[in-house]
């Protein structure tokens, strides 16, 4: 039997289990692509409008740091400017998330194995799942380019940002099909694939904001994101580089083809580790069992904050230089820092940035609920004298409990790492307060999530769309010129913009008594319904 | 009193209906199998004595107690086997003991021990390296661990070895003898007929019999094979009162009969110089054929499928 006999048949039964992820997640980009575009147009129609408008921003390293080069000094190159870096990210979060969940997670479920033992040759199911991915990336870079290119802007340049989207999903897709293969657990392979995305989007960070011709920038050209931006969409449009992103797809589907022949079904490479032979202290309360649960999750996360905040806390030096640019300052502010320094105003931007993407740790924490619904987890716990609000609040508590740890972990990171290379860097007390302030929009979003969980195991994956659209509504919603209204209902708009700014505490409140009321919402309705 | 009394529970999902006015009685201190077949509504009653599922209508009281209103005090003295056992992947077996036996209220070290060397269990292995049969030993050692007067076994033994069914047997037979209650649902007919003492079949979301296995056997018909000296003509045979199924090969005949007119046959049989007579009495599979094939007539005693193994003296 071919080794890819049926693959045709799980193309078939993927692209069927993907029918709405995959569609509405490609429209997602392609409209967040031309929308924001658009509006930018809008704002500056002409590139005189545009070089006076933002040629200070561009050569800014913190917003270099964040978005990565700015092709051309062109009006279609600044309506793009955000989104080709956000977008490259988000069609590389697509791209992995398909592959895992019709390798790993079908391999871990028992699925794979009803599967395979029928006509299906094992290298059927990498096979199809790259297949469906790589179909997505094409689908959304496409869409997006032709919708840029409908809004009007330069063909070419359509074209070239599309290139830089698809080089960015078609590497994930071949890094996730290796990482599925190494890690054994659905979770451990996420683990390996997010990861290295943070890392490919910290070595681009520290290689876009040093001098061209430098080593640090020369290590950009290491990173799939880094090839992203050096596409330079709309500028030197370098289209070629698409052979990097189909190279590594390449290199990264051989590997994993080669893996998987290496190992057995539902087994990693890492040879399976025998465990303790009787619980630990903490595996006696569900709050222990949760906790205990999350703590590779920890770990890793904590790691990612160091990486991050020593990244953003060396950036503090080039940020400095200029200061003096005022029109640096205004844009600065409209991205939701507020009155201090550049230093404050740039600190006060990552730090926003940065609570949102803890908050999928949070979120991802809570589902974790419905996810050992689903998986029949939650039937032997709630089968001994565990009341339900319990096993739901240590879930609720654990994610909610997880980003002040982060957050911390960021704040003290940066508040050592700032002062040594610039003197006007807060220190870690006034960083710790910061980071501590963005942490009631980060617990709405928990909130939502518990929320969701708690009514609906079968719909509360939603929860991380609700906090994608927060985040990018709150990111982008004012520099795309959405209504406040709009604005105002993503949870990151209403935070102090600390350091430099005052602390809201009457807004901090009413987010936070928001969260405590979806979580409670949750917990009625927990109690109420039929365990799945 | 009764552990468990359950009246007219109703469960529906959408449209399906998994419970169609269910009743159960399970008597303090019993072994009582729950048989029904796929879809039957078993584990669902099992969910629903557990307070894992609200049902629509009907009562259910387990230990005295209403099953979803006191959950929690209910939980603290059963122990429940799932019928699908899965484990958390990163954990080891003997993590996922001492977890579940210490929600349970803590576990009894000596049984802990005891119970892990019977049923050879490698507590070092994680969850997701457990094979099925090894999952459910997890959770049968877990749940047969904790010091509880109610045992709520769905289909544990469904991935067991025979060595490992005879260890679980004599367990049953132990938590019996310790005065536990155990409602066991299984497939396996043999485990209930050696286990159980009152048995009850379910069928599409109600209960179609039960009662003691000699109650059940009662209702259904007795295979007879004699050997006579003086063989009646099959007609005349299937003429006799309560007697079907005649065949008359040589000198040999067999036929079925209802427990009524067992003690007329044998009268019969008598008459004309018996050289040999086995009698066997219906089977706990033909019980279950008879009430839940596709002609079972809810309530009544029906034929026993043919085909079932040869007869075994009259006991």
């Amino acid at each position: 039997m071919s080794t890819l006999a049926g693959v045709g048949e799980l193309t078939r039964l993927a692209w069927r289990r993907d029918r709405v992820l995959v569609p509405a997640s490609v429209l997602g980009l392609a409209v967040l692509a031309a929308g924001s575009a658009a509006a930018s147009l809008d704002l500056y129609p002409d590139d005189r409008s545009a070089a006076e408008g933002l040629a200070g921003v561009v050569s800014n390293p913190a917003v270099l740091a964040m978005y990565g080069p700015l092709a051309s000094e062109t009006a279609d190159a600044l309506a793009v400017f955000k989104t080709v870096m956000m977008g490259a990210v988000l069609t590389s979060v697509l791209a992995l998330v398909v592959v895992r969940r019709h390798t790993r997670t079908e391999e871990e479920d028992g699925r794979l194995e009803l599967l395979g033992s029928g006509a299906v040759g094992r290298r059927a199911p990498l096979a199809a799942a790259v297949g469906v991915a790589v179909v997505a990336v094409l689908l959304a870079s496409g869409l997006a380019a032709v919708g840029l290119a409908a809004v009007g802007t330069d063909p070419g340049g359509s074209l070239a940002f599309g290139v830089a989207w698809a080089t960015a999903g078609l590497a994930w897709t071949g890094i996730t099909a290796v990482a599925v293969q190494v890690a054994s657990t659905s979770r451990g392979a996420g683990g390996i694939a997010f990861g290295a995305l943070g890392v490919a989007y910290l070595v681009r960070a520290a290689a876009d904001t040093a001098p061209e011709g430098s080593g640090v920038h020369a290590l950009g050209w290491l990173s799939p994101l880094g090839w992203a931006g050096r596409v330079e969409a709309y500028g030197a449009d370098r289209t070629w580089l698409l052979l990097l992103g189909v190279g590594t797809l390449a290199v990264g589907t051989v590997a994993a083809a080669a893996l998987l022949e290496r190992r057995d079904l539902g087994g990693g490479l890492l040879p399976a580790r025998p465990g303790p032979a009787r619980g630990g202290r903490l595996l006696a309360s569900p709050l222990g069992l949760v906790a205990r649960l999350a703590t590779g999750t920890l770990v890793g996360w904590t790691v990612g904050l160091v990486a991050g905040g020593v990244v953003v806390g060396s950036l503090l030096g080039s940020v400095g230089e200029l200061a003096d640019d005022p029109q640096v300052r205004r844009i600065l502010e409209t991205l939701g820092g507020s009155a201090g320094g550049v230093e404050d105003i740039f600190l006060a931007t990552e730090v926003v940035v940065v609570a949102a993407v803890v908050s999928a740790a949070g979120v991802g924490l809570v589902l974790r609920l419905s996810a050992a619904e689903r998986r029949g987890l939650a039937e032997p716990v709630l089968a001994t004298p565990t009341p339900r609000s319990r096993w739901y609040l240590a879930h609720v508590l654990v994610g909610a409990a997880l980003p002040v740890l982060l957050m911390a972990v960021l704040g003290l990171t940066v508040g050592l790492v700032g002062p040594t290379v610039s003197d006007a860097a807060p220190g870690p007390l006034e960083m710790l307060g910061a980071t501590m302030s963005t942490l009631p929009a980060v617990w709405v979003l928990v909130g939502v999530a518990a929320a969701l969980a708690g009514a609906t195991p079968r719909f509360a994956p939603t929860a991380w769309g609700v906090a994608l659209v927060a985040f990018v509504v709150g990111e982008l919603g004012p520099t795309m010129r959405l209504p406040d209204p709009v604005v105002d209902l993503s949870p990151f708009a209403h935070l102090s913009g600390l350091p430099g700014g005052s602390f809201a505490a009457a807004e901090a409140v009413v987010l936070t008594v928001l969260a405590a009321v979806l979580v409670a919402a949750g917990g009625l309705a927990y109690d109420r319904r039929d365990l799945a | 009193m009764d552990a468990i009394t359950v009246r007219g529970l109703r469960k529906t999902f959408g449209r399906t209906v998994a419970l169609d006015g269910l009743d159960l009685t399970v008597g303090a201190g019993e072994v009582h199998g729950f048989l029904g077949p796929n879809g039957s509504g078993k584990s669902t009653t099992l969910r629903a004595l557990l307070g894992l599922v609200r049902v629509d209508a009907g009562t259910a009281s387990v230990l005295g107690l209403d099953p979803w209103r006191d959950a929690t005090e209910l939980h603290r003295r059963l122990a429940y086997v799932p019928g699908d056992v899965v484990l958390w992947p990163t954990l080891s077996g003997g993590e996922t003991i001492d977890l579940l036996g210490r929600l349970r209220g803590g576990v009894d070290a000596a049984r802990r021990r005891r119970l892990v060397e019977r049923f050879e269990l490698d507590e070092r292995k994680k969850g997701k390296a457990y094979s099925t049969g090894n999952r459910q030993k997890v959770a049968l050692v877990a749940a047969l661990a904790s010091d509880v007067p109610l045992l709520v076994l769905d289909e544990p033994t469904s991935g067991l070895d025979p060595l490992m069914e005879q260890v679980f047997q004599d367990e049953l037979r132990a938590a019996r003898e310790e005065g536990r209650t155990v409602l066991l649902s299984s497939h396996i007919l043999s485990e209930v007929e050696r286990a159980c003492e009152r048995v009850t079949i379910v069928r599409a979301g109600r209960v179609v019999e039960s009662g003691t296995l000699d109650d059940l056997r009662r209702l259904t018909r007795s295979r007879v094979r004699a050997a006579l000296e003086r063989v009646p003509t099959a007609a005349a045979a299937a003429a006799w009162p309560g007697v079907e199924d005649v065949v008359v090969d040589g000198s040999t005949l067999t036929c079925t009969v209802d427990a009524e007119h067992l003690g007329g046959l044998v009268a019969e049989l008598g008459a004309r110089g018996v050289s040999g007579l086995t009698c066997q009495p219906p089977t706990l599979e033909e019980l279950f054929l008879s009430r839940y094939g596709p002609g079972a007539d809810v309530g009544s005693a029906s034929a026993p499928a043919p085909g079932t193994s040869e007869p075994e003296p009259v006991r």
